[in-house]
């Protein structure tokens, strides 16, 4: 099929004004939240209906075209970037919802920004869990296609717990129903696997999600502690006290005086070496009890302060501590780089002193504060592009705490996907028989390889090409590979 | 995101501004959530990152054509981004550049190049304005209702002003738009002010603040708008005037800009960062002015205090001042409901609403519906644009919240 008649027949499906090819409106489809990657793709084409996804998926099947799936081209791992001899389907017209609240459901479309779901909801009292910082942006065919987690993912889990159904068309255009809306299903369970697979397996054009009663009370704690390990330590002994935050984040003192320099007003104790902010929700008295249990063992780790609040506005005060770090950090520095990886939470500590001495080691400097609750750390590097190896020094320095995160026994992504980014990660965490199965697993979903190729899923010879069997979580080496 | 300009743009007295917003654009695509534009049209390049997208490629130089300039055509300039922004990337600033960019690369035809220069003219001189306002007003009841609500509403004949007695002084522009179709704003805002000892003078010789060339592709004609403003301005500011108060929240944000944007003209610049310095918004000098004094109000008729406000963009994402208004107002009695989505413009954005019709009803009724949700008596707002705008379709009275408090004050201070 030539591009002309290629064109001509995409726009019979989706009409002239939805199919993008020229340089323009294409350049800014070259890239989404991780902008360094960029590829402008052959053409851009916007769906308005899951009929039309259908004969898209379709045609491109015939003519061997690659389609690289798009919501809010939020993705900070490069799960948008195109590829040079496909399109780009955005998915983000896609963006009806009802809400059930007899079922205690949403049927979303995969183009809905994740926080309208609970902004629809609102007036059940209801609200969708996964909160991704990107949820004001973000829509629920990412938040599914990367297992989207959030601040609250600690108490209520991440897409996967909450996601209960969904539509998906397979590389064949065919449409499959996973999930009936009931939370077990006999048979394979596919909607989890579909969950997080990075668009590899498929387009969701609908969702069924779940909703939960908004919680009676809310009250949120902030302790500013003298050492780090002791704010870790934190973390491990409400956990051990059987208490099950909503949320737990840890602010480094890099972070606190980011936070700090943003907004004075908030009066952050910034002699601290950390602060774990610590949110609690359910009925009153299950809050007072465990606030109390909170308190005393603060207290004997030798918490500086507490500060707690319970109403919406002094909430968001205590908040800010965390959310202003971000836009703090990038007001300051040239660049950054989040290295976004897991360590379980017993390895805490250990690997936070790891990055600091890593950070030394490399002459990079590195600010963190994270989402303790589930270990999943984002290590803020900064690096001036303009100077000549700095890129290269922060790169190198991120590889060597991931590699200092799988020695802990961790993982290569925490919340951010692998994308084009991590794929040489995946060749470090998993073995070649486990890559393997799952480009075995893939090839069922998609026989042609159309849906984002290239992505999560590194082939073995790019392992090789990385250099990076050799470090595979068993050890083993892979000398006697085919490289093909 | 890095960017290498063109020769052209190297040797451009922008060029700074325009790399530090591209530079500290980290692509994370928040704003997109906030756009209306991309609200309503799904698409990229109606986005702010996509729209940073489009003006970064045409300052490298590459080519552009008439796609890039609707895209850009279409940005309402609300800079609701920036508020959502977590990297502080100084959108309005960008938008501006990119649009004379864009005038420079790819002119407009004859008639489009007419059109837009009648317009900020028209819309700049109180002369031509009033010629055509009386004309139309004339004819007004002739023409069919469709036609009839996009003729502003004749004022009510303008109330004596207080006289100039208190030695307490601010000041404010004779303005462009707003003095022929809504001279209650000022004369609202003066006899408040009159109550607590202060006095608004009208400077003579001063006009539009500028923002319409300026967000139209014309910097140079702003300029001049600028500098004779602040000609018109500095004997009084130099004879001790407090402030300058202006009561449209867009002239404001503009005023409160020309320090930056006089920042290269040497025998302005110095001049300009003190105007700019002296700029109050009425909320922010009746707040402090009501704190320390009291404001005796006549009280509320039944069903009266259910209002609703609508912040409009200059003054929430522009000036940054969300939340005054309605807390003034509240102190002054009334019921003011939330509305949903506050934080989108209504469509009006200066000249937005004559050169974008479609997508400006489109968003004025959007945002009708979510201020009539609570049945509210009036809806009160803090620009003449905005006003406008509303009342087009509105089923209740549109105001300025200076006016709904003013004629509550006691008889004797009516003037």
């Amino acid at each position: 099929m030539t591009p002309s008649s290629l064109f001509a027949a995409l726009r019979a499906i989706v009409g002239g004004q939805w199919l993008l090819t020229d340089a323009e409106s294409l350049a800014p489809y070259e890239c989404d939240a991780l902008f360094h990657l960029q590829q402008r793709p052959l053409a851009v084409v916007l769906p308005a209906d899951e009929q039309q996804v259908v004969a898209v998926v379709a045609l491109c099947a015939e003519a061997g075209l690659p389609i690289v799936p798009r919501g809010a081209g939020t993705s900070l791992s490069g799960g948008a970037t195109p590829v040079a001899t496909g399109i780009v389907m955005a998915l983000n017209r896609l963006r009806r919802i009802h809400i059930d609240s007899a079922a205690r459901q949403a049927l979303a479309q995969p183009g809905v920004r994740n926080i309208v779901v609970s902004q629809q909801a609102a007036d059940d009292a209801l609200f969708f869990a996964p909160d991704p910082s990107s949820q004001v942006a973000s829509t629920i065919g990412g938040n599914v296609a990367e297992n989207a987690g959030g601040v609250h993912c600690v108490k209520y889990g991440l897409t996967v717990h909450n996601l209960v159904g969904l539509r998906l068309v397979t590389g064949e255009a065919r449409i499959l129903t996973l999930g009936e809306g009931s939370l077990d299903q006999p048979g394979l369970d596919l909607l989890a696997l579909v969950c997080g697979s990075e668009g590899l397996l498929g387009l969701v054009t609908d969702t069924r999600l779940r909703l939960l009663p908004r919680p009676r009370a809310v009250r949120v704690l902030l302790g500013f502690f003298p050492t780090i390990v002791a704010t870790c330590d934190a973390v491990s002994r409400i956990i051990a006290e059987g208490i099950v935050p909503a949320g737990l984040e840890i602010m480094d003192q890099a972070s606190l005086q980011a936070a700090h320099r943003f907004s004075p007003a908030l009066d952050l104790r910034v002699e601290a070496a950390g602060a774990l902010l610590c949110e609690l929700d359910g009925e009153p008295e299950e809050i007072e009890e465990a606030t109390h249990r909170i308190r005393a063992l603060f207290q004997t780790l030798a918490a500086i302060e507490v500060r707690q609040a319970d109403d919406e506005a002094q909430r968001a005060q205590l908040w800010a501590a965390r959310k202003n770090v971000l836009p703090a950090l990038l007001r300051s520095a040239n660049d950054i780089y989040v290295a976004d990886c897991t360590v379980p939470r017993r390895a805490l500590s250990r690997v936070l002193a790891r990055v600091m001495a890593l950070s030394e080691e490399h002459g990079v400097a590195v600010a963190q504060s994270f989402h303790a609750g589930d270990g999943n750390l984002h290590p803020v590097l900064f690096y001036d592009s303009a100077i000549a190896g700095e890129e290269e020094r922060a790169l190198h320095l991120a590889d060597a705490i991931l590699q200092a995160v799988l020695a802990e026994g961790g993982t290569v992504s925490g919340e951010h996907g692998i994308g084009s980014e991590k794929l040489h990660g995946m060749c470090w965490q998993f073995s070649a028989d486990e890559l393997d199965l799952f480009a075995r697993l893939r090839q069922v979903f998609d026989p042609h390889g159309l849906f984002n190729p290239g992505k999560a899923i590194p082939t073995l010879h790019r392992c090789a090409e990385f250099g990076a069997m050799h470090l595979s979580r068993d050890g083993q080496s892979f000398a006697d590979l085919p490289r093909f | 995101m890095r960017v290498e300009f063109d020769q052209w743009m190297k040797a451009s007295n922008v060029a700074p501004d325009a790399q530090s917003a591209i530079q500290s654009c980290v692509h994370c695509g928040l704003c997109s959530s906030v756009c209306p534009t991309y609200d309503l049209l799904d698409h990229e390049l109606d986005s702010p990152r996509g729209r940073i997208y489009l003006i970064r490629d045409m300052l490298q130089g590459s080519p552009v054509s008439a796609r890039t300039r609707d895209h850009l055509d279409r940005c309402l300039t609300c800079r609701a981004c920036e508020t959502a922004c977590p990297s502080g990337v100084e959108y309005g600033q960008l938008i501006d550049i990119g649009r004379q960019e864009i005038e420079r690369r790819l002119p407009r035809s004859l008639a489009a190049r007419l059109q837009r220069s009648l317009l900020r003219r028209a819309l700049q001189s109180r002369r031509l304005l009033n010629i055509a306002l009386q004309a139309a007003w004339a004819v007004r009841h002739l023409l069919p209702v469709g036609l009839r609500k996009h003729i502003p509403v004749r004022p009510a004949a303008s109330v004596a002003r207080p006289a100039t007695r208190h030695a307490r002084r601010v000041l404010t522009l004779r303005g462009c738009v707003q003095g022929s179709v809504a001279p209650g704003h000022d004369d609202a805002l003066a006899r408040l002010l009159d109550h607590f000892g202060v006095t608004l003078v009208t400077v003579e010789r001063s006009g539009c603040c500028g923002a319409i060339s300026q967000h139209l592709g014309a910097p140079e004609e702003a300029r001049q708008a600028m500098r004779r403003n602040i000609d018109a301005w500095w004997p009084l500011v130099e004879a001790g005037a407090e402030a300058i108060v202006l009561t449209s929240s867009g002239c404001g944000s503009m005023v409160e800009d020309y320090a930056h944007l006089l920042k290269d003209d040497t025998r302005y610049a110095a001049k300009a960062r003190r105007i700019s310095a002296l700029l109050r918004d009425p909320v922010e000098l009746l707040g402090s002015l009501w704190s320390t004094a009291s404001l005796p109000l006549t009280p509320l008729q039944p069903g009266q205090e259910k209002l609703v406000f609508h912040p409009p963009c200059s003054l929430q994402h522009g000036m940054r001042l969300k939340g005054r208004v309605e807390l003034l107002l509240q102190r002054a009695g009334y019921q003011l409901t939330p509305v949903a989505d506050s934080h989108l413009c209504c469509g009006s954005a200066g000249t937005y609403s004559l050169l974008q019709p479609a997508l400006a009803a489109q968003l004025g009724q959007r945002k009708l519906d979510k201020l009539m949700a609570a049945q509210p008596r009036a809806i009160a707002s803090a620009n003449v644009g905005c006003i406008m705008h509303l009342q087009k379709e509105s089923p209740v009275p549109v105001r300025h919240w200076l006016e709904i408090l003013a004629e509550r004050l006691p008889a004797r201070e009516q003037a």
